[in-house]
């Protein structure tokens, strides 16, 4: 916006008080260093909100753009894996097992002969679900109750910071061997409802202590004095303040949460094949790494990449929610 | 305050006390801080009721308990008549137009994530009727116009604007509603002394404009004087003294007013010498271990036995009662003297060097 | 001469920029003297005092030129080494918030005995016995009981206290202090500034006060330097400067407190906001706000002009503005 004297027209007259009025009125805004920026050089018409800023911000975001696209991608090959491959993962020819990259199959084989390529491909749709269905579980029941554990205080707080710190105490690996053993059914719910059980603590304790901090501004004091509702003063002024480290601390979880399923599946109260997932095939492939390490390579790099577009994805978004950094 | 003229605002004997607890689950109330303990005043229509007073004397907490931001232990807040503090659901909320506040910090009392219109525009979006939807943004640009920004500002956020515009924005976020009391809080401490006098200014115009009633609080006492028409002294959580402007900075009688003003840096340094300074000895006690009687007798260079023993009240002093000098108002001592003999150095808990007269546990609220 | 700084440039590197926040100050102490530096936030006058004390962040800060002579040698030219030695034992800072200016997880006794036992070589048991003869010296109510107590058991003004104890343990020649009352109450604030006072006498210290308070100023200073925009425009001792300022931003300054005999009405205020940093105005920096601003104001950086022998101001009317003519 450029930098206009700004005059009122409104005189301000019936005050009777002489010398000058000076109210400032021609300050300049002292750190708009971007021009046309986020006010935008148009008329100021069209109400804005923290959330057409983001959006529009991060359109034009090359981060965003990036990462939103493999994610899409992802999301794509994760429903429609036959979109970009021809063969099944299940033809498996034991006569080629380690063999290296030829033509058609790009990524060679694994152990069993069967096409790397193709199964990571397959595998997206596992690791994809696992990751972000635990994801939003976690951050989902984990900032509710953190929230509101936060913003009610008292005994409320204290009993759940209890119950955290037990969740906190149980051994990851240990409590998936006993719960999921018992679990009959091979799909990945159980898995992710897993994740959700001992995964919701870590959440739940930040965002409790980000509602701590957020509710002691001011700013939530004047919309209680303006007679704001509890609902209007934790959506409007509470969540949007509170969520940039629960965004962050869950876009690294999902990589985790992706890892574990491999771990689980691994120690065999996971997935089992016939089932098809990144952690399955790397878990598979470890034995062979010295002869075949291209079977290994690839999952892990599937992996890696999708953790990564998640992490720029959520920094991108956590930025895009803080108008300071504009 | 005219005589005869029904108060806007009338404050009996509130009082407010935190509870001290210890225990995890099972809690247990060991104590109380006494944050204000006892506070009556009144507010005319179009009248600046100053509360001055050092950090921990409740000033705070009486802003506070005028917006309802929070429940008061005991005593009642009138508006018109009406006490406010039994009030629930909509017609709190619709006192809550008539009495509005003003922020001390400039910094955390905007939401960093909302643009400048809708943080103006949010007292309409919790009362609806105050504005038509499609009339919401005009207003907001109005009241940009009128504390003296650029209404093109609108899509802005606080970050982009320095304390004093900050200050300007929370100003008009009050005045959304067209109240008539302004609770102002601190409003200018945290501002620079160049944009300082601005904002006083625009308080000021503000008033005669909107025909505003003020409860303006603060700890500089040459601000309070300036803006104020009565004035009241908070100590620990009491007013211990209180009349007009004039009545109080130029005619003190209570011994913890004199010293207050005899404290006061004064921008002459002509009168360093002249200046004759009462020191007070230790600091404010804890508000949960407030001493008996007086409360200020701890601090007190005139304290006798009397003042451990009864409390005084607030009202004209014996000595003046009948007269009808500006030493007649209203004074919490139970030696209300109108020009106070300095102590000597040395003499009494003179100057300096009397133990804390009470065990110091942190900072009260403020 | 104790201190001397000469033309000092200090800048910070930021994201959107360079932030000129210390343009040309120079200023003097001597010992006994008591030098008040007055500005607003964003004058430069905290950075002037970190850069002579040694304790800027650098980065993003960087000293850019200039020269601080303490009796007579240059700061600047000190190996870090040599430049720490002199800070605590020649020099020391009183900073504004004590609470966070002290050690919380240590005692007051450990955190005073420190001093003794870093630069003296004391054992703990003497600097303990010393650390509490400070705590006496600084009038701090029974200190052989409290010495081990922790900061958070004092309140503000013991606490400011104790920062003072700190600063004078080692008997500095000079003593820069940085808003050290802001944070206080007025009854509080005039005990510390007392004591503050009354040490300075008996010692002789030069003390540097950085403040924004003109009340305070008045109080205890010999003479100001004003500060604006990283620069000094006006220099005086204290009496002339608040009978007839020299400059239009000291003026303003002293015209906008408010004051019994213009009750009622209108404050004066000086009109705008103290520029950015990064873009400080051509010429004079003061000029957009100036109430007497001509031309040459916009094209011409006005120098220092010696008013009298001890007053100097940086306003190319300060004629006209030590005789009271505004715009």
């Amino acid at each position: 916006m450029p930098e206009q004297p700004y005059e009122p027209e409104r005189a301000i007259a019936g005050t009777g008080m002489g010398g000058t009025m000076d109210l400032g009125a021609s300050e300049a805004v002292t750190l708009d260093r971007t021009p046309g920026g986020p006010a935008g050089p148009g008329p100021a018409d069209r109400p804005r909100s923290l959330w057409s800023d983001a959006w529009r911000d991060l359109r034009r975001n090359p981060v965003f753009l990036v990462s939103g696209l493999i994610i899409v991608f992802l999301v794509f090959i994760s429903l429609w894996p036959s979109a970009i491959t021809s063969g099944s993962p299940f033809t498996c020819d034991l006569a080629k097992a380690q063999d290296g990259a030829q033509p058609g199959h790009p990524f060679g084989y694994d152990g069993q002969g069967c096409d790397v390529y193709t199964r990571t491909v397959y595998g997206a749709r596992t690791s994809v679900t696992v990751g972000l269905c635990a994801t939003l579980g976690v951050a989902l029941t984990g900032s509710v109750l953190g929230g509101l554990a936060g913003w009610f205080g008292g005994p409320w707080d204290s009993v759940l910071s209890r119950i955290t710190d037990v969740f906190f105490a149980i051994p990851v690996v240990l409590g998936g061997l006993v719960l999921l053993s018992v679990v009959t059914t091979n799909t990945v719910w159980p898995v992710v409802g897993f994740m959700v059980l001992l995964g919701w603590p870590q959440i739940s304790r930040i965002a409790r202590g980000s509602v701590i901090t957020v509710k002691q501004n001011d700013y939530v004091q004047a919309a209680r004095a303006l007679g704001a509702s509890d609902a209007r003063i934790l959506l409007r002024h509470i969540a949007p303040n509170a969520v940039a480290p629960v965004i962050v601390v869950a876009t690294i979880a999902l990589g985790t949460y992706i890892s574990l399923e491999a771990t689980l599946s691994y120690l065999g109260v996971g997935l089992k094949p016939p089932s098809i997932s990144w952690g399955i095939d790397i878990s598979a492939a470890s034995p062979y790494l010295r002869n075949a390490p291209h079977a290994l390579l690839w999952p892990s790099g599937a992996l890696a990449v999708t953790v990564l577009a998640f992490i720029m994805l959520g920094d991108a978004v956590r930025d895009a929610l803080d108008p300071k950094l504009r | 305050m005219a005589a005869g003229v029904e108060p806007i605002l009338e404050v009996c004997g509130l009082v407010k006390h935190y509870p001290l607890t210890r225990g995890v689950l099972i809690r247990k109330q060991v104590g109380a801080v006494k944050a204000v303990d006892g506070v009556d005043f009144s507010l005319g229509k179009g009248e600046t009721l100053g509360i001055v007073g050092e950090s921990g004397c409740g000033k705070s907490t009486v802003a506070k308990l005028l917006v309802r931001l929070e429940r008061p232990t005991a005593g009642a807040v009138k508006y018109k008549g009406e006490d406010i503090t039994v009030l629930s659901g909509r017609a709190r909320k619709e006192v809550s137009r008539n009495i509005q506040m003003v922020f001390q910090d400039p910094y955390t009392s905007l939401n960093p994530r909302m643009t400048v219109g809708d943080i103006i525009g949010e007292p309409f979006e919790i009362h609806p009727g105050a504005a038509p939807k499609g009339d919401r943004r005009r207003r907001v640009r109005e009241l940009l116009d009128v504390v003296g920004l650029n209404p093109e500002y609108i899509n802005r956020y606080p970050h982009q604007f320095s304390g004093g515009q900050r200050q300007r924005i929370g100003i008009a976020r009050g005045l959304a509603l067209r109240p008539e009391v302004i609770v102002a809080d601190e409003p200018v401490s945290a501002l620079d002394v160049s944009v300082q006098a601005q904002v006083i200014n625009l308080l000021d115009r503000l008033q005669s404009e909107f025909d505003l009633s003020y409860v303006f609080i603060a700890h500089d006492l040459s601000v309070v004087r300036h803006i104020s028409d009565r004035v009241a002294v908070m100590y620990l959580g009491r007013i211990v003294e209180t009349g007009r402007d004039t009545e109080i900075y130029d005619h003190p009688t209570h011994p913890y007013t004199q010293a207050l003003l005899s404290a006061v840096p004064v921008p002459d340094p002509g009168a360093r010498e002249r200046r004759e300074r009462i020191i007070l000895t230790g600091d404010v006690p804890s508000p949960t271990n407030v001493p008996s009687g007086c409360r200020f007798r701890t601090r007190c260079w005139k304290a006798q036995e009397r003042c451990a023993r009864e409390v005084p009240l607030l009202a004209v002093p014996e000595a003046f009662r009948g007269t009808s000098g500006p030493a007649a108002h209203a004074s919490a001592c139970h030696f209300a003297e109108e020009a106070a003999p300095v102590p000597g150095k040395g003499s009494g808990p003179g100057r300096h060097g009397a133990p804390d007269p009470a065990p110091e546990k942190g900072n009260g609220p403020g | 001469m104790l201190l001397e700084v000469r033309d000092l440039h200090v800048e910070f590197r930021t994201r959107d920029g360079i932030a000129h926040a210390v343009n040309g100050v120079s200023y003097s102490v001597e010992a006994g003297e008591t030098l008040a530096v007055l500005g607003e936030s964003g004058s430069g006058k905290s950075v002037t005092a970190q850069a002579v004390m040694g304790i800027l962040d650098v980065p993003p800060g960087r000293i850019t030129g200039g020269r601080i002579l303490f009796r007579g040698q240059d700061l600047l030219k000190l190996k870090g080494e040599e430049r720490r030695r002199i800070r605590g034992a020649e020099m020391a800072m009183i900073f504004q918030d004590a609470l966070s200016a002290l050690n919380p997880v240590l005692s007051v006794g450990d955190q005073l005995g420190e001093m003794f036992v870093v630069h003296r070589g004391m054992s703990r048991k003497d600097a303990r016995a010393r650390a509490v003869e400070l705590m006496d010296r600084v009038r701090i109510p029974a200190a052989a009981q409290r010495v081990r107590d922790y900061p958070h058991q004092f309140s503000g003004g013991m606490r400011q206290r104790i920062m003072i104890a700190m600063a004078l343990a080692l008997e500095p020649a000079l003593v820069i202090a940085d808003e050290p009352t802001t944070a206080l109450d007025v009854t509080v604030q005039a005990q510390v500034m007392d004591l503050l006072a009354d040490l300075q006498r008996e010692y002789r210290m030069g003390l540097t006060l950085i403040t924004h308070d003109l009340g305070v100023v008045a109080d205890v200073a010999d003479k100001i330097a004003v500060m604006y925009a990283g620069r000094i425009v006006e220099s005086a001792p204290v009496h002339d400067i608040y009978k007839a300022p020299a400059h239009p931003y000291t003026r303003g300054l002293l015209d906008s407190i408010p004051r019994l005999d213009r009750k009622g009405r209108e404050l004066y205020a000086i009109k705008g906001l103290p520029p950015s940093l990064m873009a400080v105005p051509a010429g004079c920096s003061f000029n957009p706000r100036c109430p007497m601003a001509q031309d040459v104001c916009r094209t011409d950086e006005p120098p220092l002009y010696e008013v009298d022998q001890q007053r100097g101001s940086a306003c190319h009317f300060w004629r006209e503005c030590l005789h009271g003519r505004r715009g």
